[in-house]
């Protein structure tokens, strides 16, 4: 199909979702007219009976909680699916970490650079365990914080280089973070079926809203998924990393390996 | 104006998918599918918004003050998650497809450049 054609049943194809989408949300409330009732009954009842202030954490981790299961191992899935993707392939070698993009001079990371990367490690991690720790009580939890803390390991790549985030954060410390992250987060689901609850029952004391030690199982959910996030996020972005960095081919087994793959 | 926020997610869907159609760069096309997915924030957001309600956070605000749908923001949340491994996903597809085929071109990686191998 030459790229006029392509381009014309485009047109075509895309004047009629658009038309159908804009006619489907033209159904819709007015922007800002809610109608309910969901969110109006969880705004008035998760803070009494979850002892929550933020009520979206509530919904995630306890009303919504097993859907939260799902999201987190879509995550975990992921994350196995990228280092599947990218394993060593026949006829690849690994070698020493080298950025050599082709004909281009990769210049040495200036001091600004590092002073200011090394700097801002340790206050990163403050702000993303401090997101965690408080995600029952303000925005925030064990997705936000989880990314932001997988952030604080990428500085230490880019402020000093990869073997230092291969130092701090080798691979078997964020394999164990992310498998602790998403068992822990299912076996507290599990904690409410052996209390004889339902799964993903709130079981512990609700303390007083508001307070750090409150909201039942919610706060150690956001541990959990904290976890599992801050391991995920490191292991996709090294695993990209290597495959950048360390992953060669061997010219003379180029066709043996290509055979294989086919 | 009260129309506006869906015209803009139909919008914002509607230019990304132009990119992943007109993209002559897997990278670039992994790119256009995060900005069509970016309509579906929108989307959600628009629909839980109240006219003049707070955020549902009641730490500074009083229990009984009106706030916006909770739920449509914490499906927001699962949309993000959901986008990111999509991205990278398809990015380490686009990895493995320079790896074969030498080139990000999405038009040159043909199926029967792979055949001839096999």
């Amino acid at each position: 199909m030459s790229e006029r054609v392509r381009l014309r049943v485009f047109a075509v194809a895309i004047a009629g979702l658009l038309g159908l989408m804009l006619w489907g949300f033209a159904g819709l409330p007015d922007f800002g007219d809610y109608r309910g009732p969901y969110g109006d009954i969880l705004n008035r009842v998760a803070v009494p009976e979850r002892s929550t202030t933020d009520v979206v954490t509530a919904v995630n981790f306890d009303y919504r909680g097993f859907d939260t299961l799902g999201e987190e191992f879509i995550l975990f899935a992921a994350v196995i699916g990228v280092a599947s993707i990218l394993r060593a392939l026949l006829g690849e070698r690994t070698r020493r970490p080298d950025d050599d993009a082709a004909g281009r001079h990769v210049p040495e990371t200036s001091l600004t650079i590092r002073v200011t990367g090394l700097g801002l490690v340790a206050p990163t991690i403050l702000v993303g365990l401090y997101i965690v720790a408080h995600g029952h009580q303000t925005p925030g939890g064990g997705f936000q914080g989880g990314v932001i803390l997988a952030t604080a390991l990428l500085l230490t790549y880019l402020s000093a280089d990869y073997m230092t985030l291969r130092a701090v954060g080798p691979t078997w410390l964020i394999e164990l973070a992310e498998g602790m992250g998403a068992a822990g987060f299912a076996l507290i689901g599990f904690a409410g079926l052996i209390a004889g609850g339902a799964f993903f029952e709130n079981v512990l004391g609700k303390g007083t809203p508001g307070e750090l030690l409150s909201a039942g199982t919610i706060p150690l959910n956001n541990w959990a998924v904290g976890l599992a996030v801050t391991g995920g996020f490191v292991f996709m972005l090294s695993e990209f990393l290597k495959q950048t960095l360390t992953r060669r081919r061997v010219r003379h087994r180029r066709r043996h390996g290509e055979r294989t793959q086919a | 104006m009260s129309f506006l926020p869906y015209a803009v997610a139909v919008w914002v869907m509607g230019v990304g998918l132009y990119g992943v159609v007109t993209s002559r760069d897997l990278v670039h096309l992994v790119i256009c599918l995060s900005v069509m997915q970016s309509s579906s924030y929108l989307l959600l957001l628009a629909i839980g918004y109240v006219d003049g309600a707070q955020a549902p956070i009641f730490a500074d605000i009083p229990l009984g003050t009106r706030a916006v749908d909770p739920v449509v923001q914490a499906l927001t949340l699962t949309d993000v998650v959901v986008g990111t491994t999509v991205t990278a996903l398809l990015l380490a597809l686009s990895v493995q497809a320079h790896k074969r085929y030498g080139t990000l071109d999405p038009r040159e990686l043909r199926p029967e450049q792979g055949r001839d191998h096999g």
